[in-house]
């Protein structure tokens, strides 16, 4: 099958996590993730971010399928069930509410920066070195190390599912793919075709 | 009389799939499509029943079925 330009949309993905190493305030560039498959999604009404761009899944599939760091097992059934995919999703909101919430407390002059990464909600990563000073007011690092923080949970998440599962076990439970797909049901509606023979 | 003949092909489990498009970048004969971004759709027609999708699937909800045609 012929490679298209966006087949290599990996090397972005993995330039995105390289880059938080050196300078925290690229993790800016990770709301591109968060806007272009809404758009999509709202504009076009599918999942056009999923199934082509998303860099993510490009590097999930390269690592667990040639470079063989899958196991390729299935996912257990309840990964899969809707209960856990939208209960997913709305842990994931609610910690990147908490997450604007501290941005606004040091926007506010309430909080001091917290320079550090949270790891899976939970491990606080000291991360100072990744930070230079900023023109701009001390809440746009906060940001960037709160929004980093998120990007790298994932990674970290759909690297461990990639191990234990399929290559892209991420995506079952990806909590952009989940809202994307509730935002395509809302607007084509849920129309079950038949499948030609 | 014409002959019966078995045809294996993929089948999505429309309600439970995701709708990640991963089976759409693996089928060597574009017999998949993402319908709306909803779910996965096969083209019956076209599906040659090699499998690959149902082992790409990362929520494991293709399978194969053999049809008589």
């Amino acid at each position: 099958m012929k490679k298209k330009w966006y087949d290599a949309l990996w090397i972005a993905s993995l330039a995105y996590l390289a880059l938080g190493f050196f300078n925290i305030l690229f993790a800016w560039l990770g709301l591109l993730c968060f806007f272009i498959p809404l758009f999509i999604a709202v504009a076009k009404g599918t999942k056009g971010y999923c199934n082509r761009y998303c860099g993510r899944g490009q590097l999930l599939s390269l690592l667990g399928g040639r470079l063989g760091l899958s196991r390729k097992r299935d996912i257990p059934r309840w990964m899969r069930s809707k209960v856990f995919r939208y209960g997913f999703l709305v842990f994931f909101f609610v910690m990147f509410f908490q997450m604007l919430w501290n941005t606004y407390l040091v926007f506010a002059g309430a909080q001091d920066l917290g320079q550090v990464v949270t790891l899976l909600w939970t491990f606080k990563v000291p991360w100072q070195w990744a930070y230079h000073g900023t023109v701009f007011h001390a809440g746009v690092a906060q940001f960037a190390f709160g929004f980093y923080g998120v990007m790298l949970t994932s990674t970290v998440l759909g690297l461990i599912t990639m191990a234990l599962f399929k290559p892209r076990s991420w995506c079952v439970y990806c909590p952009m793919g989940t809202m994307t797909q509730l935002i395509c049901r809302a607007k084509n509606g849920k129309p079950f075709r038949e499948e030609s023979h | 009389m014409a002959q019966e003949r078995k045809k294996r092909r993929a089948c999505v489990s429309q309600g439970e799939c995701v709708a990640c498009g991963c089976c759409v970048k693996v089928c060597p004969v574009g017999a998949l499509e993402v319908f709306r971004g909803l779910y996965a759709s096969v083209s019956g027609d076209r599906c040659v029943g090699c499998g690959r999708c149902a082992g790409e699937c990362p929520a494991s909800v293709i399978g194969m079925q053999e049809e008589t045609v």
